[in-house]
Protein backbone atom coordinates (compact mmCIF):
# COMPACT_ATOMS: atom_id res chain seq x y z
CA UNK A 1 0.00 0.00 0.00
CA UNK A 2 0.90 3.50 -0.63
CA UNK A 3 -0.38 7.08 -1.29
CA UNK A 4 -3.91 7.01 -2.77
CA UNK A 5 -3.70 7.23 -6.70
CA UNK A 6 -2.96 10.57 -8.42
CA UNK A 7 -4.59 12.48 -11.20
CA UNK A 8 -3.02 15.22 -13.17
CA UNK A 9 -5.71 18.00 -14.12
CA UNK A 10 -6.43 21.16 -15.86
CA UNK A 11 -7.39 24.70 -14.29
CA UNK A 12 -10.07 25.45 -16.53
CA UNK A 13 -12.06 28.10 -14.85
CA UNK A 14 -10.60 30.25 -11.38
CA UNK A 15 -12.97 32.59 -10.30
CA UNK A 16 -12.69 34.72 -7.06
CA UNK A 17 -15.90 33.82 -5.65
CA UNK A 18 -15.30 36.51 -2.90
CA UNK A 19 -12.12 38.54 -2.12
CA UNK A 20 -10.78 35.28 0.03
CA UNK A 21 -12.45 32.40 -1.95
CA UNK A 22 -11.08 31.34 -5.01
CA UNK A 23 -13.06 28.50 -6.81
CA UNK A 24 -11.43 26.19 -9.48
CA UNK A 25 -12.80 23.74 -12.04
CA UNK A 26 -10.41 20.78 -12.57
CA UNK A 27 -10.62 18.65 -16.29
CA UNK A 28 -8.35 15.59 -16.55
CA UNK A 29 -5.22 16.11 -18.52
CA UNK A 30 -5.28 12.52 -20.15
CA UNK A 31 -9.01 11.14 -19.81
CA UNK A 32 -12.82 12.48 -20.71
CA UNK A 33 -13.88 11.44 -17.22
CA UNK A 34 -12.63 11.64 -13.58
CA UNK A 35 -13.68 9.48 -11.04
CA UNK A 36 -16.81 9.04 -9.64
CA UNK A 37 -17.39 10.66 -6.18
CA UNK A 38 -20.00 10.86 -3.66
CA UNK A 39 -21.15 14.10 -1.60
CA UNK A 40 -18.58 14.67 0.88
CA UNK A 41 -15.32 13.40 -0.74
CA UNK A 42 -12.58 15.20 -1.00
CA UNK A 43 -9.50 15.41 -2.92
CA UNK A 44 -5.67 16.00 -2.10
CA UNK A 45 -4.36 19.13 -4.23
CA UNK A 46 -0.25 18.32 -4.77
CA UNK A 47 1.26 21.25 -6.58
CA UNK A 48 5.04 22.65 -6.89
CA UNK A 49 5.90 26.29 -7.94
CA UNK A 50 9.90 26.49 -7.10
CA UNK A 51 10.44 26.46 -3.47
CA UNK A 52 7.05 26.53 -2.75
CA UNK A 53 4.67 23.46 -1.81
CA UNK A 54 1.17 22.41 -1.58
CA UNK A 55 -0.61 19.39 -0.13
CA UNK A 56 -3.90 20.32 1.08
CA UNK A 57 -7.13 18.61 1.63
CA UNK A 58 -10.05 20.32 -0.13
CA UNK A 59 -13.91 19.07 -0.61
CA UNK A 60 -15.43 18.56 -4.13
CA UNK A 61 -18.42 20.93 -4.16
CA UNK A 62 -19.62 20.04 -8.07
CA UNK A 63 -22.15 18.40 -8.49
CA UNK A 64 -21.76 13.99 -8.04
CA UNK A 65 -23.17 13.66 -11.11
CA UNK A 66 -20.74 15.45 -13.40
CA UNK A 67 -17.50 12.68 -13.57
CA UNK A 68 -16.51 15.67 -16.46
CA UNK A 69 -14.42 17.88 -14.04
CA UNK A 70 -14.18 18.48 -10.48
CA UNK A 71 -14.71 21.86 -8.72
CA UNK A 72 -12.98 23.41 -5.37
CA UNK A 73 -13.20 26.53 -3.25
CA UNK A 74 -9.84 27.86 -1.17
CA UNK A 75 -9.69 30.05 0.89
CA UNK A 76 -7.15 31.99 1.90
CA UNK A 77 -5.93 31.49 5.06
CA UNK A 78 -4.12 34.51 6.41
CA UNK A 79 -1.25 32.93 8.86
CA UNK A 80 -1.19 29.64 6.39
CA UNK A 81 1.91 27.76 6.06
CA UNK A 82 1.18 29.53 3.03
CA UNK A 83 -0.31 26.59 0.84
CA UNK A 84 -3.59 28.40 0.18
CA UNK A 85 -1.77 31.45 -0.49
CA UNK A 86 -0.08 29.53 -3.10
CA UNK A 87 -2.56 28.47 -4.86
CA UNK A 88 -3.99 31.85 -4.87
CA UNK A 89 -1.07 33.41 -6.31
CA UNK A 90 0.06 31.38 -8.68
CA UNK A 91 -2.74 28.79 -9.74
CA UNK A 92 -4.98 30.07 -12.61
CA UNK A 93 -6.68 29.26 -15.83
CA UNK A 94 -4.32 26.40 -17.70
CA UNK A 95 -2.50 25.80 -14.49
CA UNK A 96 -1.57 21.76 -14.71
CA UNK A 97 -1.91 20.46 -11.02
CA UNK A 98 -2.32 16.97 -9.36
CA UNK A 99 -4.58 15.79 -7.17
CA UNK A 100 -5.38 12.56 -5.82
CA UNK A 101 -8.48 9.72 -6.45
CA UNK A 102 -11.38 11.30 -3.82
CA UNK A 103 -12.03 10.03 -0.77
CA UNK A 104 -15.18 10.19 0.97
CA UNK A 105 -15.03 10.44 4.80
CA UNK A 106 -18.13 12.60 5.38
CA UNK A 107 -20.36 10.43 3.29
CA UNK A 108 -24.44 10.88 3.35
CA UNK A 109 -25.90 7.89 5.48
CA UNK A 110 -28.97 7.08 3.30
CA UNK A 111 -30.84 5.54 6.12
CA UNK A 112 -31.71 8.55 7.76
CA UNK A 113 -35.31 10.06 6.83
CA UNK A 114 -33.93 13.52 7.27
CA UNK A 115 -30.85 15.22 6.82
CA UNK A 116 -30.07 18.64 8.40
CA UNK A 117 -26.98 19.79 7.12
CA UNK A 118 -24.68 22.63 9.33
CA UNK A 119 -22.38 24.80 7.48
CA UNK A 120 -19.96 27.72 8.97
CA UNK A 121 -17.99 29.69 6.43
CA UNK A 122 -16.17 27.98 3.95
CA UNK A 123 -17.58 24.71 5.53
CA UNK A 124 -20.20 24.86 2.90
CA UNK A 125 -17.96 23.17 0.88
CA UNK A 126 -19.02 19.37 0.94
CA UNK A 127 -22.44 20.46 1.16
CA UNK A 128 -22.56 22.25 -1.98
CA UNK A 129 -21.94 18.15 -3.61
CA UNK A 130 -23.96 16.80 -0.50
CA UNK A 131 -27.44 19.06 -1.74
CA UNK A 132 -26.74 18.20 -5.17
CA UNK A 133 -27.19 14.56 -4.32
CA UNK A 134 -29.90 14.63 -1.77
CA UNK A 135 -32.14 17.02 -4.31
CA UNK A 136 -31.42 14.65 -6.92
CA UNK A 137 -32.43 11.64 -5.04
CA UNK A 138 -35.59 13.44 -3.98
CA UNK A 139 -34.32 13.27 0.15
CA UNK A 140 -35.56 15.24 2.57
CA UNK A 141 -32.82 18.01 3.47
CA UNK A 142 -32.43 21.38 5.12
CA UNK A 143 -29.24 23.46 4.80
CA UNK A 144 -28.64 26.15 7.49
CA UNK A 145 -25.48 28.50 6.77
CA UNK A 146 -24.24 30.81 8.73
CA UNK A 147 -21.33 33.04 7.79
CA UNK A 148 -19.48 36.92 8.51
CA UNK A 149 -21.70 38.71 6.26
CA UNK A 150 -23.07 39.41 3.15
CA UNK A 151 -19.95 40.09 1.45
CA UNK A 152 -17.81 36.94 2.81
CA UNK A 153 -19.71 34.64 2.29
CA UNK A 154 -19.75 32.15 -0.70
CA UNK A 155 -22.64 30.24 -2.88
CA UNK A 156 -25.53 31.15 -0.69
CA UNK A 157 -27.17 33.02 -3.33
CA UNK A 158 -26.75 29.99 -5.63
CA UNK A 159 -27.87 27.53 -3.10
CA UNK A 160 -31.37 29.85 -2.60
CA UNK A 161 -31.71 30.14 -6.18
CA UNK A 162 -31.28 26.18 -6.54
CA UNK A 163 -33.12 24.69 -3.34
CA UNK A 164 -35.46 27.73 -2.12
CA UNK A 165 -36.74 27.61 1.42
CA UNK A 166 -34.51 24.39 1.97
CA UNK A 167 -32.08 27.36 2.37
CA UNK A 168 -31.88 28.97 5.38
CA UNK A 169 -28.75 31.61 5.94
CA UNK A 170 -27.70 33.60 9.38
CA UNK A 171 -25.31 36.73 9.32
CA UNK A 172 -23.36 37.50 12.10
CA UNK A 173 -23.08 41.30 10.91
CA UNK A 174 -26.72 41.33 11.34
CA UNK A 175 -26.70 39.24 14.55
CA UNK A 176 -28.41 36.38 12.98
CA UNK A 177 -27.72 33.21 15.18
CA UNK A 178 -28.24 29.49 14.21
CA UNK A 179 -31.48 28.64 16.38
CA UNK A 180 -29.40 25.10 17.05
CA UNK A 181 -31.24 24.08 20.11
CA UNK A 182 -34.90 24.68 18.40
CA UNK A 183 -33.78 22.98 15.21
CA UNK A 184 -32.85 20.09 17.58
CA UNK A 185 -36.04 19.36 19.20
CA UNK A 186 -38.92 18.04 17.48
CA UNK A 187 -36.85 16.01 14.63
CA UNK A 188 -38.55 12.80 13.51
CA UNK A 189 -36.85 9.74 14.55
CA UNK A 190 -33.93 8.89 12.10
CA UNK A 191 -32.79 12.25 11.43
CA UNK A 192 -29.20 13.15 10.22
CA UNK A 193 -27.10 16.08 11.15
CA UNK A 194 -23.94 16.77 9.11
CA UNK A 195 -21.51 20.07 10.24
CA UNK A 196 -18.86 21.30 8.80
CA UNK A 197 -16.82 24.44 9.96
CA UNK A 198 -14.56 25.78 12.10
CA UNK A 199 -13.89 23.64 15.26
CA UNK A 200 -15.87 26.39 17.66
CA UNK A 201 -18.48 25.81 15.67
CA UNK A 202 -18.42 21.61 14.91
CA UNK A 203 -17.75 21.59 19.03
CA UNK A 204 -21.12 23.51 19.49
CA UNK A 205 -23.04 21.67 17.24
CA UNK A 206 -21.71 18.05 18.69
CA UNK A 207 -22.16 19.25 22.27
CA UNK A 208 -25.64 20.64 21.57
CA UNK A 209 -26.86 17.48 20.01
CA UNK A 210 -25.47 15.13 22.60
CA UNK A 211 -27.44 17.29 25.17
CA UNK A 212 -30.25 17.21 23.77
CA UNK A 213 -30.09 13.13 23.05
CA UNK A 214 -29.06 12.74 19.75
CA UNK A 215 -27.33 9.55 19.36
CA UNK A 216 -23.85 9.75 18.12
CA UNK A 217 -24.59 7.60 15.18
CA UNK A 218 -26.98 10.28 13.71
CA UNK A 219 -24.47 13.23 14.19
CA UNK A 220 -21.81 13.70 11.25
CA UNK A 221 -18.78 15.99 11.06
CA UNK A 222 -15.99 16.73 8.84
CA UNK A 223 -12.74 18.44 10.82
CA UNK A 224 -9.89 18.62 9.09
CA UNK A 225 -7.25 20.06 11.11
CA UNK A 226 -4.29 22.21 9.62
CA UNK A 227 -0.83 21.08 10.77
CA UNK A 228 -0.10 23.10 13.26
CA UNK A 229 3.66 25.08 13.28
CA UNK A 230 5.86 24.18 16.09
CA UNK A 231 9.79 24.07 17.19
CA UNK A 232 12.28 21.92 14.61
CA UNK A 233 12.70 18.43 15.55
CA UNK A 234 14.71 15.17 14.34
CA UNK A 235 12.33 12.22 13.66
CA UNK A 236 14.86 8.90 13.24
CA UNK A 237 12.85 6.15 10.83
CA UNK A 238 14.02 2.80 12.24
CA UNK A 239 13.13 0.25 8.51
CA UNK A 240 14.76 3.27 6.82
CA UNK A 241 17.71 4.03 9.19
CA UNK A 242 17.55 7.68 7.93
CA UNK A 243 16.80 10.82 10.67
CA UNK A 244 14.94 13.72 8.90
CA UNK A 245 14.45 16.88 10.47
CA UNK A 246 10.67 18.47 10.54
CA UNK A 247 10.99 21.74 10.32
CA UNK A 248 8.85 24.68 12.20
CA UNK A 249 6.15 25.08 9.49
CA UNK A 250 5.94 21.40 8.15
CA UNK A 251 4.66 18.30 9.22
CA UNK A 252 6.41 14.88 10.18
CA UNK A 253 4.19 13.70 6.88
CA UNK A 254 5.44 16.80 4.72
CA UNK A 255 9.06 16.46 6.16
CA UNK A 256 9.50 12.46 5.49
CA UNK A 257 8.08 12.58 1.79
CA UNK A 258 10.50 15.81 0.89
CA UNK A 259 13.18 13.22 1.45
CA UNK A 260 11.52 10.77 -1.07
CA UNK A 261 9.37 8.69 0.93
CA UNK A 262 5.39 8.29 0.69
CA UNK A 263 3.50 7.26 3.70
CA UNK A 264 -0.08 6.18 3.45
CA UNK A 265 -2.74 9.12 3.89
CA UNK A 266 -5.97 10.14 3.18
CA UNK A 267 -6.91 13.48 4.92
CA UNK A 268 -3.78 14.85 5.64
CA UNK A 269 -6.04 16.82 8.42
CA UNK A 270 -5.63 14.02 11.71
CA UNK A 271 -9.40 12.70 10.51
CA UNK A 272 -9.17 10.00 8.80
CA UNK A 273 -6.21 7.54 10.69
CA UNK A 274 -4.52 6.43 7.64
CA UNK A 275 -0.95 7.57 8.33
CA UNK A 276 -1.47 6.29 12.00
CA UNK A 277 2.93 4.93 12.66
CA UNK A 278 3.78 3.21 15.40
CA UNK A 279 6.23 5.19 17.68
CA UNK A 280 9.09 2.80 18.78
CA UNK A 281 10.84 5.34 20.96
CA UNK A 282 9.55 8.65 22.09
CA UNK A 283 12.18 10.36 24.85
CA UNK A 284 9.80 14.04 25.32
CA UNK A 285 6.40 14.49 24.49
CA UNK A 286 4.22 13.69 21.90
CA UNK A 287 2.30 16.57 20.39
CA UNK A 288 -1.27 15.10 19.42
CA UNK A 289 -3.32 17.35 17.40
CA UNK A 290 -5.75 15.11 15.70
CA UNK A 291 -9.10 13.97 16.01
CA UNK A 292 -8.86 9.99 15.36
CA UNK A 293 -6.61 8.27 18.15
CA UNK A 294 -8.29 8.00 21.52
CA UNK A 295 -7.35 9.85 24.59
CA UNK A 296 -6.50 6.62 25.87
CA UNK A 297 -4.06 5.80 22.39
CA UNK A 298 -2.91 9.01 22.94
CA UNK A 299 -2.05 8.71 26.63
CA UNK A 300 0.09 5.22 25.64
CA UNK A 301 2.56 7.52 23.35
CA UNK A 302 2.71 4.10 21.15
CA UNK A 303 1.40 5.99 18.15
CA UNK A 304 1.11 8.70 16.48
CA UNK A 305 -1.06 10.28 13.18
CA UNK A 306 2.00 12.18 11.19
CA UNK A 307 0.22 14.51 9.53
CA UNK A 308 -0.40 16.78 12.51
CA UNK A 309 1.20 15.61 15.35
CA UNK A 310 4.50 17.01 16.33
CA UNK A 311 7.36 16.06 18.73
CA UNK A 312 9.35 17.80 21.87
CA UNK A 313 12.08 16.25 23.22
CA UNK A 314 15.31 14.19 23.03
CA UNK A 315 14.80 11.62 20.82
CA UNK A 316 12.05 10.39 18.76
CA UNK A 317 11.74 7.28 16.84
CA UNK A 318 9.02 5.81 13.71
CA UNK A 319 8.06 2.60 12.63
CA UNK A 320 8.53 3.63 8.93
CA UNK B 1 -12.50 -20.16 16.48
CA UNK B 2 -11.61 -18.63 19.54
CA UNK B 3 -12.47 -15.44 17.32
CA UNK B 4 -16.09 -14.18 18.07
CA UNK B 5 -18.11 -13.72 14.38
CA UNK B 6 -17.92 -10.46 13.22
CA UNK B 7 -21.67 -10.93 12.03
CA UNK B 8 -22.59 -12.42 15.92
CA UNK B 9 -24.52 -9.09 17.17
CA UNK B 10 -23.13 -8.37 20.61
CA UNK B 11 -25.30 -7.20 23.62
CA UNK B 12 -23.09 -4.88 26.00
CA UNK B 13 -26.14 -4.15 28.67
CA UNK B 14 -28.31 -1.30 29.29
CA UNK B 15 -26.85 2.04 30.63
CA UNK B 16 -28.76 5.03 30.99
CA UNK B 17 -28.84 7.97 28.43
CA UNK B 18 -28.68 11.14 30.94
CA UNK B 19 -29.81 13.20 27.99
CA UNK B 20 -32.49 11.53 26.56
CA UNK B 21 -35.99 13.15 26.38
CA UNK B 22 -37.92 10.24 25.98
CA UNK B 23 -36.41 6.51 27.09
CA UNK B 24 -38.18 3.84 25.32
CA UNK B 25 -37.73 0.94 26.50
CA UNK B 26 -38.94 -2.61 25.41
CA UNK B 27 -38.06 -5.64 27.07
CA UNK B 28 -39.34 -8.92 27.59
CA UNK B 29 -39.89 -11.25 30.26
CA UNK B 30 -36.25 -12.12 31.78
CA UNK B 31 -34.93 -8.93 30.04
CA UNK B 32 -37.67 -6.99 33.04
CA UNK B 33 -34.02 -8.17 35.64
CA UNK B 34 -31.96 -6.04 32.83
CA UNK B 35 -34.53 -3.37 33.53
CA UNK B 36 -34.47 -3.51 37.11
CA UNK B 37 -30.86 -3.61 37.04
CA UNK B 38 -30.31 -0.35 35.24
CA UNK B 39 -33.11 1.28 37.78
CA UNK B 40 -30.66 0.58 40.14
CA UNK B 41 -27.57 2.78 38.27
CA UNK B 42 -30.05 5.19 36.67
CA UNK B 43 -29.43 8.98 37.65
CA UNK B 44 -32.39 10.74 39.30
CA UNK B 45 -35.09 11.17 37.06
CA UNK B 46 -34.50 8.79 34.42
CA UNK B 47 -37.86 6.79 34.53
CA UNK B 48 -40.24 10.01 34.66
CA UNK B 49 -38.87 10.30 31.29
CA UNK B 50 -39.20 7.10 30.63
CA UNK B 51 -41.98 4.81 28.67
CA UNK B 52 -41.59 0.77 29.14
CA UNK B 53 -43.06 -1.59 27.19
CA UNK B 54 -43.10 -4.92 28.89
CA UNK B 55 -44.06 -8.23 26.95
CA UNK B 56 -44.87 -10.14 30.16
CA UNK B 57 -43.84 -13.51 28.97
CA UNK B 58 -42.36 -16.41 31.19
CA UNK B 59 -43.42 -17.96 34.34
CA UNK B 60 -42.58 -14.80 36.30
CA UNK B 61 -43.95 -12.12 34.22
CA UNK B 62 -46.61 -10.82 36.75
CA UNK B 63 -44.11 -10.33 39.58
CA UNK B 64 -41.91 -8.33 36.90
CA UNK B 65 -44.90 -6.64 36.05
CA UNK B 66 -45.13 -5.00 39.68
CA UNK B 67 -41.66 -4.59 40.43
CA UNK B 68 -41.56 -2.40 36.58
CA UNK B 69 -44.26 -0.72 37.94
CA UNK B 70 -42.61 0.62 40.86
CA UNK B 71 -39.73 2.68 39.03
CA UNK B 72 -42.99 4.58 38.04
CA UNK B 73 -41.97 5.55 34.47
CA UNK B 74 -44.20 8.26 32.55
CA UNK B 75 -45.69 5.59 30.57
CA UNK B 76 -46.03 1.71 31.09
CA UNK B 77 -47.72 -0.84 28.91
CA UNK B 78 -47.70 -4.66 29.21
CA UNK B 79 -48.34 -6.79 26.00
CA UNK B 80 -48.84 -10.61 25.97
CA UNK B 81 -47.33 -11.24 22.73
CA UNK B 82 -43.76 -10.55 20.81
CA UNK B 83 -46.07 -9.70 18.38
CA UNK B 84 -48.28 -7.07 20.01
CA UNK B 85 -45.60 -5.40 21.77
CA UNK B 86 -43.91 -5.21 18.41
CA UNK B 87 -47.29 -3.56 16.82
CA UNK B 88 -47.51 -1.02 20.41
CA UNK B 89 -43.70 0.02 19.69
CA UNK B 90 -44.19 0.84 15.80
CA UNK B 91 -46.91 3.06 16.74
CA UNK B 92 -45.19 4.73 19.32
CA UNK B 93 -41.65 4.94 16.95
CA UNK B 94 -44.15 6.31 14.55
CA UNK B 95 -44.65 9.56 16.58
CA UNK B 96 -41.59 9.83 18.03
CA UNK B 97 -38.87 12.43 17.73
CA UNK B 98 -34.62 12.68 17.94
CA UNK B 99 -34.18 12.40 21.52
CA UNK B 100 -35.69 9.36 22.11
CA UNK B 101 -33.00 6.50 23.23
CA UNK B 102 -34.17 2.82 22.69
CA UNK B 103 -33.36 0.43 24.94
CA UNK B 104 -34.26 -3.40 24.33
CA UNK B 105 -34.02 -6.16 26.70
CA UNK B 106 -34.98 -10.08 26.38
CA UNK B 107 -33.85 -13.44 24.45
CA UNK B 108 -31.98 -12.79 20.69
CA UNK B 109 -34.91 -13.18 18.66
CA UNK B 110 -36.52 -10.41 20.88
CA UNK B 111 -33.84 -7.54 20.68
CA UNK B 112 -33.70 -8.87 16.83
CA UNK B 113 -37.38 -7.95 16.47
CA UNK B 114 -36.98 -4.94 18.55
CA UNK B 115 -34.21 -3.46 16.10
CA UNK B 116 -35.97 -4.49 12.86
CA UNK B 117 -38.85 -2.21 14.03
CA UNK B 118 -36.07 0.87 14.80
CA UNK B 119 -34.37 0.21 11.84
CA UNK B 120 -37.25 0.99 9.80
CA UNK B 121 -37.37 4.03 11.34
CA UNK B 122 -34.15 5.15 10.42
CA UNK B 123 -31.92 4.30 13.84
CA UNK B 124 -28.54 3.07 13.87
CA UNK B 125 -28.45 -0.36 15.42
CA UNK B 126 -25.48 0.76 17.12
CA UNK B 127 -27.51 3.50 19.12
CA UNK B 128 -30.26 1.09 20.40
CA UNK B 129 -28.60 0.26 24.14
CA UNK B 130 -29.76 -3.99 24.21
CA UNK B 131 -28.87 -6.54 26.65
CA UNK B 132 -29.69 -10.51 26.06
CA UNK B 133 -31.67 -12.03 29.58
CA UNK B 134 -33.34 -15.52 29.09
CA UNK B 135 -33.37 -18.51 26.85
CA UNK B 136 -30.76 -18.40 24.36
CA UNK B 137 -33.09 -19.45 21.84
CA UNK B 138 -32.98 -18.53 18.12
CA UNK B 139 -34.63 -17.43 15.42
CA UNK B 140 -33.56 -19.00 12.24
CA UNK B 141 -34.23 -18.66 8.39
CA UNK B 142 -33.99 -20.96 6.97
CA UNK B 143 -31.73 -20.35 3.45
CA UNK B 144 -34.24 -22.69 1.34
CA UNK B 145 -37.53 -21.88 1.41
CA UNK B 146 -36.89 -18.65 3.54
CA UNK B 147 -39.29 -19.60 6.26
CA UNK B 148 -38.47 -18.28 9.56
CA UNK B 149 -38.47 -20.99 12.40
CA UNK B 150 -38.71 -19.57 15.68
CA UNK B 151 -37.92 -20.51 19.66
CA UNK B 152 -34.82 -22.85 18.05
CA UNK B 153 -32.76 -24.75 20.81
CA UNK B 154 -31.14 -27.49 18.88
CA UNK B 155 -28.97 -28.01 15.65
CA UNK B 156 -29.78 -29.47 13.86
CA UNK B 157 -33.17 -29.35 13.58
CA UNK B 158 -36.63 -29.30 11.49
CA UNK B 159 -37.32 -26.56 9.28
CA UNK B 160 -40.86 -25.78 10.04
CA UNK B 161 -41.71 -24.61 6.37
CA UNK B 162 -40.49 -26.78 4.27
CA UNK B 163 -39.25 -29.81 6.47
CA UNK B 164 -35.43 -29.86 5.90
CA UNK B 165 -33.10 -30.77 8.47
CA UNK B 166 -31.26 -27.63 8.74
CA UNK B 167 -27.85 -27.08 10.84
CA UNK B 168 -27.96 -23.77 12.46
CA UNK B 169 -25.11 -21.44 11.76
CA UNK B 170 -23.80 -18.38 13.76
CA UNK B 171 -24.35 -16.17 10.39
CA UNK B 172 -26.82 -13.48 12.11
CA UNK B 173 -28.81 -11.23 9.71
CA UNK B 174 -29.92 -8.30 11.26
CA UNK B 175 -32.28 -7.14 8.31
CA UNK B 176 -34.10 -10.10 9.48
CA UNK B 177 -33.35 -10.54 13.23
CA UNK B 178 -32.59 -14.25 12.57
CA UNK B 179 -29.56 -17.33 12.28
CA UNK B 180 -29.00 -18.78 9.15
CA UNK B 181 -30.03 -22.99 9.02
CA UNK B 182 -28.33 -24.59 6.22
CA UNK B 183 -29.53 -28.18 5.11
CA UNK B 184 -27.02 -30.88 6.58
CA UNK B 185 -27.84 -33.77 4.73
CA UNK B 186 -27.43 -32.31 1.03
CA UNK B 187 -24.87 -34.82 0.13
CA UNK B 188 -26.31 -37.99 1.52
CA UNK B 189 -29.56 -37.35 2.53
CA UNK B 190 -30.93 -38.88 5.68
CA UNK B 191 -27.29 -38.51 7.32
CA UNK B 192 -27.62 -36.16 9.87
CA UNK B 193 -25.44 -35.78 13.03
CA UNK B 194 -26.96 -36.03 16.30
CA UNK B 195 -28.94 -33.26 17.71
CA UNK B 196 -27.20 -31.18 20.19
CA UNK B 197 -29.21 -28.74 22.62
CA UNK B 198 -26.69 -25.90 21.94
CA UNK B 199 -29.29 -22.84 22.69
CA UNK B 200 -31.20 -23.70 25.74
S1 LIG C 1 -3.82 11.33 6.83
FE1 LIG C 1 -5.73 11.20 7.79
S2 LIG C 1 -5.18 11.20 9.89
FE2 LIG C 1 -3.31 11.57 8.88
Amino acid sequence: MSAPAEIRVRVTEAEAVTPAIKRLKLVPVTSNALPDFSGGAHTVVHYTDGPRHVRNPYSLMGSPFDSSAYQISVLRVPDSRGGSALIHDSVNEGTEITITSPINLFPIDRRARRHILIAGGIGITPFMAMTAQLDREGADFQLHYAMRCRDTGAYWKVLQGLYGHRVHTYFDDSNQTLPLTRLLDGQPLGTHLYVCGPAGMIDWVLKTARHAGWPDENVHYERFAAPPPGNTFAVELAKSKRTIEVGPRESVLEAIEAAGIEPQFLCRGGACGQCETAVVCADGTLQHNDHYLSDDEKASGKKMMICVSRFEGARLVLDL
Amino acid sequence: MTEPMLSRPRYPGLSADPHAKLNLIVCEGEGAGAVLDLAAKAPDGFFSRAAILFCATGASGSTYQTKLESLQPANFWVLPSIATAMFRLKGVLATATMGTRLYAAGTEPFIGSVLQEALAVGIDFKSVFTEHRGSAKRRIQCVHCKGLTEDVTASPFTCAHCGLTLFVRDHYSRRLGAFQGVCVDAEVPGEVPPVEELYP
